[in-house]
């Protein structure tokens, strides 16, 4: 039973995290990550790409008032919305891939949480100072003109950030010089106001104040997560064997020889979500290896070899405790699981490669008219109707030519066009209703269906395309 | 008292429960996630004041932003009313006949008009516009009363057959056998006679009787050829197409009580623009002369 007799609160307060600043390998790789997807972020929208004068000269547009998506050579419609299912199916598949090989690399390297947050406390390092100093300066009580300053210079800069953040989110989904213009003159529409200023609010707050809170209670990833790493995952971990008893320790204070961990708290001052990675695996730890290059730098100090704190599967764990060397790094990477991964990614990749490239540049879809299911005409004869939807995907007009091929006895007509051939706009699916007919006494007529192939052929340079429908008859 | 589950150095301090041996850690939750939640209430508070939500009697509170779903459908309904006025105006202003050839005018027609066709037409006409027994089909190209575009816009200007407009079409066929201008023989002879216009089984002996009923009772509305007359919409008796059916006794019935289709007038329920709208609808539909 419990011996104590005031319960403890059920709700903590934030401790406040004041990383220091480290150099290393990985800190470096992670700037590297860090300038490219930022730089991809904001940079992407002002990229030019010519398709001609109908058409948006944007690389990347996601126009929502016209139903297109454009990216640089590859203009997808609506009813190609299957490339971007396979994209997020892809992106899924790739995040247990890297998930299962190497930890939680997503949320350590490219999530954007991360990337943001590693921005800020960067803007906050150059005009804050480092860790001590804005430690001082969180415990000092009172406001006084430096801390006011400092303060202020801080959320200005984080809101600029925040603002470009969400500026650069809205250009995707317009022009972005006319936008930019807009913008300025306050000529753009509310909507981008919105969001840009909902962004900026959500980076902002995320990004400074928020931080590692985002990750361990609002993200459901690193839940899932869990159920996807094995003890072949690569992660970062402890050599307890090596580092044990660290100095300080009650151990060592009793004679036992210390082991390689001189207790600095470098990879405690250095960690963004406030861990002791020495406590060994856990669930707030987004593997961004800060605390790798903070003890190797240590190490490199007192003369040990590196890796006390490192990338390592668990499952070496015993092998290394006993001496013997850890096993080859692919040997952890390449297993049944992550192959499976990467096979099933590359499936889907290799489809949608394969559809992207049968894509032809004219399209139609056939709607049979089934309200009525034919029309009996004062001759006798069956017409039925069809909503043929035509897609020129070029940037000019072209002549679309409807034929049919099926029983010979079929006839074909357009509605409102003399012959049977139609001028579809540029960059446009026309609707076209077209009548099929077969004449009293055929076979279609009386048959209850008939199969039909509506072609639909570019006159301009042959390109074709077809879809089979059914023609109703009489049916006995 | 059963012994204690081990607490291990390193793990959260218990919160002071145990069952049986089994102690509860006490992870607990962020100070802000508690203030968020009680700013979730406030938020809902206010919502509630800022917009419809308290049920009472017979309404509920209307909240203070007066906010209300019906005055948006009415405003959104009054903005599209004033987007298409112009291309009204231009539907009202253009010359009938020429609005088939104008591509944005003919564009706005059959969508607008479709819009009327399935308000105010379907009822009758079907919702596919193929029509019912006694309702034609407008989908065909046979047509009761011309099917030229200034023919359909007439027709359901006017209607037919009623008592609301001065210029509704008007026909009317005798009931021969119930006014018994025909005898029974004579309409089981003639018929017969219509059945062979257009090529249907029937009684090859009453054919020719029936020719001579049929030149002195019919001829003079559905012609000689039995080809119909779409100036007083007589019915084409030689086409595949039956308004009530073109099988002996529905035939029988027909020439014995005679029909009287009725459509009302639309001029007074429709705008002038809405009537060229749903007329050029139909008209493209499959069978526009």
């Amino acid at each position: 039973m419990s011996e104590s007799n005031s319960a403890p609160s059920l709700y903590a307060p934030r401790e406040p995290i004041f990383p220091r600043r480290v150099s290393g390998p990985f800190r470096n790789l992670k700037w590297i990550i860090l300038a490219v997807t930022l730089g991809i972020y904001y940079i992407t929208p002002w990229i030019r790409w010519d398709r001609g004068p109908s058409l948006p000269d944007q690389a990347v547009l996601l126009d929502l008032a016209n139903r297109r998506f454009y990216f640089f050579w590859i203009e997808i419609w609506p009813h190609e919305f299957y490339f971007v299912a396979g994209l997020l199916i892809m992106a899924g598949l790739g995040l247990f891939l890297f998930t299962s090989a190497l930890g939680r690399v997503w949320c350590g390297y490219a999530c954007p949480q991360t990337v943001w947050t590693d921005l800020f406390i960067l803007v906050e390092r150059w005009i804050e100072g480092d860790r001590n100093a804005r430690l001082r300066l969180h415990r000092q009580k009172k406001l006084d003109f430096r801390k006011a300053r400092l303060r202020v210079t801080k959320w200005v800069v984080w809101f600029l950030i925040g603002l470009a953040t969400g500026g650069a989110w809205i250009f995707y989904f317009a022009d972005a010089p006319t936008l930019a213009r807009d913008l300025i003159t306050g000529d753009a529409h509310p909507v981008a106001y919105t969001t840009m200023l909902i962004l900026t609010g959500t980076t902002f707050f995320f990004g400074g104040f928020a931080r590692e809170q985002i990750c361990i209670y609002a993200c459901p990833w690193p839940r899932i997560q869990a159920a996807m790493m094995d003890e072949d995952t690569l992660v970062v971990g402890y050599r307890e064997w090596r580092g044990e008893p660290r100095k300080h320790s009650a151990e060592v204070k009793a004679g036992v020889e210390q082991g390689d961990c001189i207790d600095c708290m470098a990879c405690v001052n250095v960690c963004p979500v406030g861990i002791d990675i020495r406590d060994g695996q856990q669930l707030e730890c987004i593997t961004c290896a800060l605390c790798i290059d903070a003890c190797d730098d240590v190490m490199a100090k007192i003369g040990k070899p590196r890796g006390l704190i490192d990338y390592m599967a668990l499952s070496d764990e015993e092998r290394e405790r006993s001496g013997q060397s850890p096993r080859n790094v692919w040997k952890h990477i390449l297993r049944p699981r992550t192959i499976l991964y990467t096979v099933l990614w590359s499936l889907v990749g290799l489809g949608l490669l394969f559809a992207l490239f049968i894509r032809s540049d004219i399209d139609l879809t056939v709607a049979p008219v089934r309200n009525p299911t034919f029309v009996t005409l004062s001759d006798g004869a069956i017409r039925n109707t069809y909503d043929v939807r035509l897609r020129n995907k070029h940037g000019e007009e072209r002549p679309f030519q409807v034929s049919i091929v099926g029983d010979p006895a079929l006839r074909v007509s357009l509605e409102g066009v003399e012959d049977t051939t139609v001028t579809v706009p540029a960059d446009t699916a026309y609707l076209q209703r077209v009548y099929i007919v077969a004449p009293e006494g055929s076979g279609p007529a009386g048959a209850h269906t008939t199969e039909v192939r509506i072609w639909v052929e570019d006159l301009t340079n042959g390109e074709r395309a077809y879809k089979d429908t059914t023609f109703n008859g009489r049916g006995g | 008292m059963t012994k204690k589950s081990e607490i291990k150095k390193g793990d959260p301090e218990t919160t002071g429960h145990s069952w049986d041996g089994i102690q509860e850690f006490n992870n607990p939750l962020p100070r802000w996630w508690v203030w968020v939640f009680y700013l979730t209430i406030i938020w809902g508070i206010g919502y509630t004041i800022a917009y419809p939500a308290w049920p009472l009697i017979n309404s509920a509170t209307a909240g203070v932003l007066g906010w209300s779903t019906r005055a948006n459908v009415a405003e959104d309904i009054a903005a599209v009313e004033e987007a298409n006025a112009p291309m009204n105006a231009k539907l009202e202003a253009a010359e009938l006949a020429s609005i088939p050839s104008d591509p944005e005018l003919s564009g706005y027609a059959t969508s607008a008009g479709a819009a009327v066709f399935k308000t105010w037409c379907a009822q009758c006409h079907g919702s596919g516009a193929a029509g019912a027994k006694g309702y034609p089909n407008l989908l065909d190209d046979a047509w009761l009363w011309g099917g030229s575009l200034e023919e359909i816009h007439f027709t359901v200007a006017h209607g037919i057959r009623n008592e609301d407009s001065d210029e509704a079409r008007y026909s009317e066929m005798p009931a021969f056998g119930r006014d018994e201008l025909l005898t029974d023989e004579e309409i089981g002879q003639v018929v017969n006679f219509v059945m062979s216009l257009s090529g249907e089984p029937q009684d090859a002996s009453q054919v020719e009787a029936g020719s001579v009923v049929y030149a002195d009772n019919c001829a003079a509305c559905h012609m000689e050829d039995g080809s119909g007359d779409t100036s007083q919409g007589a019915p084409n008796l030689a086409d595949a197409i039956w308004l009530y059916g073109g099988d002996y006794d529905t035939l029988v019935e027909t020439v014995h009580n005679s029909r009287f289709g009725v459509m009302p007038p639309w001029n007074d329920r429709l705008t002038e623009a809405e009537i060229r709208a749903v007329s050029a609808y139909v008209h493209q539909l499959g069978g526009g002369e």
